[in-house]
């Protein structure tokens, strides 16, 4: 069964609306946006993904907390159970920004980087 | 680092905007650059922005925010650009002296031969939306939580109600979700979303939190800690439909209702704004109506992505140093001239060395106590007599006149200072 579905992309500010046309569950054509959105319609219909972003514990350094991030999008799906296992997490200061400070994260392969140098 | 008296540019902020200036007046030649920021830290808003999303247009980069700023801040301190933390900057005159106070260092008080104004800007506040009912504890501005999640590490409440559908609103909806909060809905008064759409779908569609547009916080319920919120529909007017209220229990209620440019210190300096955008007036090179005082990204409008405030913070940034290398240029050609032995005083004050190329200059002085006997008016560079000439007799209430001839040109080029002189022969 031929339908049509709207996928907002998020890729840029821009936030284009893209207008996809599918048999089933495969895409037969995607209208609007530019090919940047067009890989992410691709992505989003089929294993969608988010950049994620958030803080881990950090031990004698100006604040508590330093924010860090994933270097890649992270599956939807594992975005809860990534953040138990950051909280659960503790780094010693210094850090300095892009260090990985969890590698390989839930297996994806994604790691998790410093946002700053604290 | 020792805080100097004088400095070419001084920019108040150290947010994008005012890093990207401080940058761009080192590059552009300016020796003594300072950045005078109130946080312990440079980077500015950006430092508790910790999401994604930063740098797309001019870093060709999806950075955090605090990556972001790191990247400016290593720059401007490679490149030697001073800093003074930890300081409030409390006035600044029209004249470019600037008063500050910091808890170590005490009252600084510093010249500046230009400024450039970037204190960005604050949101606004439940008083500035006039929200009615009592003051419990529990009713914050999106990016105080924001500050106090990222940064210092508390939660500031449980199950949420966010007023206000910008970005910064939309933004920490998600995250408090992702540390384990309740977030109820979103409300938002106006019949459209007020922030970015990719904020939308990866923010509140994701994490299934419900936007309500045409609605708003009528009232809030609790005494000492928020209980709840009343929210109702409101007509094109934005007026409350009656019989559509409904009570929202929660602990908590954020706004993200707009964001004012900071310019408190704007407006001492005898700066003019534009009641529109809330910011200064200014010209394309972000100089305001006051000549000298620039000023660039969120104090002068609110954007909304950082790498305009950067560029906007360039081109403040080298407007600023090409204004203070012109005055200093012109603070060299000109030299004090002083009252030396028996002067009491000497018109004029200074002498522009430049003036000797178009012919002699006449100075006037007056003596300090009489010499009834022949005398020797002398201009001297230190211990070397310059011009000199001679008189009957020197009194105080006769005014003596020293011609300087144009051909000690190139002597007084040598010269930081002239001092005159009236001894007996
Ligand atoms: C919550 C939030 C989310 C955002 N999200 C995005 C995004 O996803 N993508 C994007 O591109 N942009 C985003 N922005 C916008 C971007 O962060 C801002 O446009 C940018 O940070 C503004 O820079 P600025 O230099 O003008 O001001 P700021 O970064 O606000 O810096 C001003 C500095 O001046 C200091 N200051 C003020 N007054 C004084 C004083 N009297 N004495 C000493 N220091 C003083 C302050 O302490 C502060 O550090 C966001 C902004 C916010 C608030
Ligand atoms: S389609 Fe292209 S332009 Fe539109 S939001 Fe996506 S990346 Fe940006």
């Amino acid at each position: 069964m031929r339908t049509t579905e709207n996928v907002i992309c998020i890729t840029c500010p821009k936030g284009c609306t893209l207008e996809v046309l599918k048999d089933g569950e495969s895409i037969l054509e995607i209208r609007q946006g530019c090919k940047k959105g067009h890989s992410y319609v691709q992505q989003e219909l089929t294993d969608p993904r988010r950049m994620v972003a958030s803080t881990v514990k950090i031990r004698g350094a100006l604040h508590p907390l330093l924010p860090v991030y994933t270097l890649a999008p992270f599956p939807k799906g594992k975005i809860l159970e990534l953040m138990k296992a950051l909280r659960a997490m503790q780094v010693d200061s210094p850090v300095k920004t892009g260090q990985v400070v969890l590698p390989n994260a839930l297996d994806t392969g994604i790691d998790i980087i410093a946002s700053r140098d604290m | 680092m020792k805080i100097k008296q004088k400095y070419d540019v001084v920019v108040i902020g150290s947010g994008p905007g005012g890093l990207a200036a401080a940058i761009a007046a080192k590059k552009t030649g300016c020796d003594d650059v300072l950045v005078i920021e109130r946080d312990i830290e440079l980077g500015g808003i950006l430092l508790q922005c910790i999401h994604n999303g930063f740098g797309l247009e001019i870093l060709k980069q999806d950075l955090p925010g605090p990556s972001y700023a790191q990247r400016f801040v290593s720059e401007a301190l490679g490149l030697g650009v001073e800093t003074l933390l930890d300081a409030m900057v409390l006035d600044v005159s029209p004249q470019r002296r600037i008063f500050a106070t910091s808890r170590k260092g005490g009252l600084y008080d510093i010249e500046a031969r230009s400024i450039v104004l970037a204190m960005g800007c604050r949101e606004r506040t439940r008083s500035q939306i006039r929200l009615p009912g009592p003051r419990p504890a529990g009713v914050f501005t999106a990016g105080t939580a924001q500050r106090w999640v990222n940064v210092e590490g508390y939660m500031p409440g449980r199950r949420f109600v966010v007023l206000g559908s910008g970005d910064i609103g939309m933004i920490m909806a998600r995250r408090l979700t992702l540390e384990g909060a309740k977030v109820e809905r979103v409300v938002e008064i106006m019949p459209y979303l007020n922030g970015l759409m990719r904020n939308y779908v990866q923010c509140l569609l994701d994490y299934d939190i419900p936007l309500q547009l045409r609605h708003t916080v009528n009232r809030i319920i609790g005494n000492h800690r928020v209980e709840a919120v009343e929210i109702v529909a409101v007509n094109d007017r934005w007026e409350p439909i009656s019989g559509t209220e409904e009570i929202v229990p929660c602990d908590t209620l954020l706004l993200s209702v707009g964001l004012i440019p900071e310019n408190e210190l704007s407006r001492k300096a005898g700066v003019l704004l534009d009641p529109l955008t809330g910011g200064p007036f200014v010209d394309d090179h972000f100089q305001t109506n006051v000549p000298g005082i620039f000023a660039a990204g969120n104090v002068v409008h609110v954007y909304d992505l950082v790498d305009w405030v950067t560029e906007a913070g360039y081109i403040a940034g080298r407007s600023a140093a090409a204004f203070a290398i012109e005055l200093r240029r012109w603070e060299n050609r000109h030299m004090p001239l002083v009252a030396g032995e028996n002067v009491r005083y000497v018109v004029p004050h200074e002498l522009d060395r430049e003036s000797l190329t178009m012919g002699a200059v006449r100075i006037q002085l007056r003596v300090k106590q009489p010499i009834e006997s022949p005398v020797v008016v002398e201009l001297r560079n230190g211990e070397d007599v310059l011009v000199k000439k001679g008189e009957p007799y020197a009194r105080p209430g006769e005014m003596i006149t020293l011609t300087i001839p144009s051909k000690v040109y190139d002597l007084v080029q040598k010269a930081s200072v002239l001092s005159v002189h009236v001894v007996q022969r």
